[in-house]
């Protein structure tokens, strides 16, 4: 698009020779270049750092470690019982993202359908779990949690991920289900279909997309939600990021070698977790559809 | 979100049963209200017991001090205690410079990754990806590179910049660090949807009158842009303004690094006491709310008006 836009400028320059390329490239060109880079440079080197450690031997002032291993990694494996804790973290995310899925759906196509009093208080209350950061409804979540004995337990932490996760897929699968013209619900109940199998048969084959988007997105947050799950969790109930944050917190015994490759294999997980969820979801359009909507 | 959602067609009218339905039901179908919104109710009910509740017995809770004194007593000793009433500005000193640096770093980035270009995926998931560091790598990372012995200190010592390593971690600082790197990407994005929610025709419009870049950016994009980046900043702030593990992890938690969250997670869950806990959680949701409210009331003084987002 910026290439459609010509500057004035470049339009009525008589100089056949032209100014030189780089003197052309516009001053936001030269910042967002400067903050990209300057943004990369540093992540490498945040990232550089525990990654060349845990595969390090041992490693004091110098610029690189004295030599390389893997051992770090099988050591933290044993070490921090992460079969089970992976368990865990998959038990939870797939058990968070199928309840929200079954709850949030619903409600969104309801939302999506009709317009009725009191729209805006249900829209605020899926809102506001959003809106507020996990650890200021965390604190009274979880003490009511261990009013009734659920927090400590996978249930628990559980409940404590749905909070955030069913308002995530109502909000976005509310769009979608708008997108999704009525009449064609309309046709299948003339043709004598009941609300039930209009949902299974004509709505759910459309919805599927936006399901799958909502759900990888639900599943990458559920992994890395780091305040609802160490609120709520017990020793045995822990997902990966708070079996990491313990590793840290309970260090002294422990290397950092290990510590830093159990943060990297949450980071690779948690990567491949993106990656699959940015081939769902196009990122540009989170908030905002111009161009679908308009040729709609 | 969906409120714009002004579909003036009338709903279908659901199945009738073959008895003679009742009147009622008709005027209530009118108004949109009739057996579809059922669908609504589990997830309704399910945030009315996990998120209501919670948020009013915490509330409740946090007027009966366990130690007694009137139901203003954890407030009270909240702002009376310097300990205590310092870890608001502490907070507010991290989540403001963070928030603000998120945005005005974000709007550039966006501007430029905003067309259809070679790589553009590529650039998007790099920037994206620190998503996926989480705290812990995060401050593992910034201990190593930013401490004394760290390549970042080595490379200015290298250059001859400094003469000492500077001190980056366990302080301010590496908080603040740590607040960029898991903020940015999400700053990012939320700016370059908003901005991709900008119809192009409009800065067509304004270059076919001959504003160059300068004009369109000053009189065309920024306006339009003004609202979500309002929007941007409020979340990223909120964001910055809950942070819990890295205060802990690269910072000074005793000192210059006390924040908000880490005091209400102490009362409630080291020293047990739910009360002070819940009413610290309170505090916290109140100054989120009185900054959100203040941003947004200074945007709608700025501007009125639709992007043209979604229709």
């Amino acid at each position: 698009m910026a290439d459609l836009v010509r500057t004035p400028a470049a339009q009525a320059g008589t100089d056949p020779a032209a100014p030189s390329r780089w003197r052309r490239i516009r001053p936001g060109t030269w910042i967002a270049a400067l903050v990209f880079g300057f943004f990369l440079l540093q992540l490498a080197g945040v990232i550089g750092v525990p990654l060349v450690d845990s595969l390090g031997t041992r490693w004091f002032t110098s610029w690189l470690p004295q030599g390389w291993t893997t051992k770090w990694y099988g050591s933290a494996w044993r070490e921090f019982q992460l079969g089970q804790v992976f368990w865990t973290t998959a038990l939870v995310s797939v058990l968070v993202v199928a309840l929200s899925v079954v709850i949030g759906v619903p409600a969104a196509y309801a939302l999506a359908r009709r317009d009725f009093p009191g729209k805006k208080a249900v829209l605020l209350l899926f809102v506001l779990p959003i809106l507020v950061p996990p650890l200021t409804y965390g604190i009274p979540l979880a003490t009511v949690l261990y009013k009734f004995q659920l927090a400590g337990t996978l249930t628990g932490v559980v409940l404590a991920n749905l909070v955030p996760s069913v308002p995530f897929v109502v909000l976005t699968m509310t769009p979608f289900i708008e997108q999704i013209d009525p009449r064609i619900e309309a046709a299948a109940r003339m043709c004598g279909a009941r609300t039930g199998s209009v949902l299974l048969r004509v709505l759910a084959p459309l919805l599927v997309p936006g399901i799958l988007a909502a759900s990888v997105l639900v599943l990458v947050r559920t992994v890395g939600m780091f305040e609802l799950t160490f609120l709520t969790a017990g020793p045995d109930s822990q997902t990966l990021v708070v079996a990491l944050y313990y590793a840290v917190f309970s260090a002294g015994i422990r290397t950092q070698q290990s510590i830093d490759a159990m943060a990297v294999m949450y980071t690779l997980s948690m990567l491949v977790l993106l990656v699959i969820a940015l081939r769902f979801v196009n990122p540009t359009q989170l908030v905002t559809r111009v161009k679908e909507d308009r040729s709609a | 979100m969906s409120a714009t959602d002004t579909r003036a067609a009338p709903p279908p009218a659901p199945p009738e049963p073959a008895a003679a339905p009742p009147a009622l039901r008709h005027r209530l179908a009118e108004r949109g209200v009739d057996r579809l919104l059922l669908l609504a109710v589990p997830g309704v009910l399910f945030l009315a017991v996990l998120f209501c509740y919670p948020f009013f017995y915490g509330l409740g809770l946090s007027f009966q001090p366990a130690q007694g004194g009137g139901p203003f007593a954890n407030y009270r000793l909240f702002f009376s205690d310097p300990y205590l009433r310092e870890t608001l500005w502490i907070t507010l000193g991290l989540a403001v410079p963070a928030a603000l640096i998120n945005c005005l770093a974000a709007v550039p980035v966006a501007f430029r990754t905003r067309g259809v270009f070679r790589g553009r995926r590529l650039i998007t998931t790099l920037l994206v990806m620190p998503i996926t560091l989480g705290t812990v790598l995060t401050a593992q990372g910034l201990l190593g590179y930013l401490g004394p012995n760290g390549w970042f200190n080595k490379a200015l010592l290298g250059l001859g910049l400094i003469d000492e390593p500077l001190a980056l971690v366990h302080n301010y600082w590496g908080v603040l660090a740590s607040l960029i790197i898991t903020g940015f990407p999400f700053s990012y994005l939320l700016t370059l949807s908003y901005l991709t929610g900008i119809d192009p025709s409009l800065e067509q419009a304004a270059a076919t009158l001959g504003a160059d870049w300068r004009k369109r950016l000053r009189y065309v994009l920024l306006p339009l842009l003004a609202p979500g980046l309002a929007i941007t900043f409020c979340l990223s702030f909120v964001l910055a303004f809950a942070v819990f593990p890295s205060a802990q992890l690269v910072g000074d938690p005793r000192r210059t690094t006390h924040v908000i969250s880490i005091e209400a997670y102490q009362a409630a869950f080291q020293k047990f006491d739910y009360s002070l806990g819940s009413a610290i959680a309170m505090i916290m949701a109140a100054v989120m709310l009185a900054v959100v409210v203040l941003v947004l009331a200074w945007r709608s003084l700025l501007y009125r008006g639709a992007t043209g987002g979604k229709g």
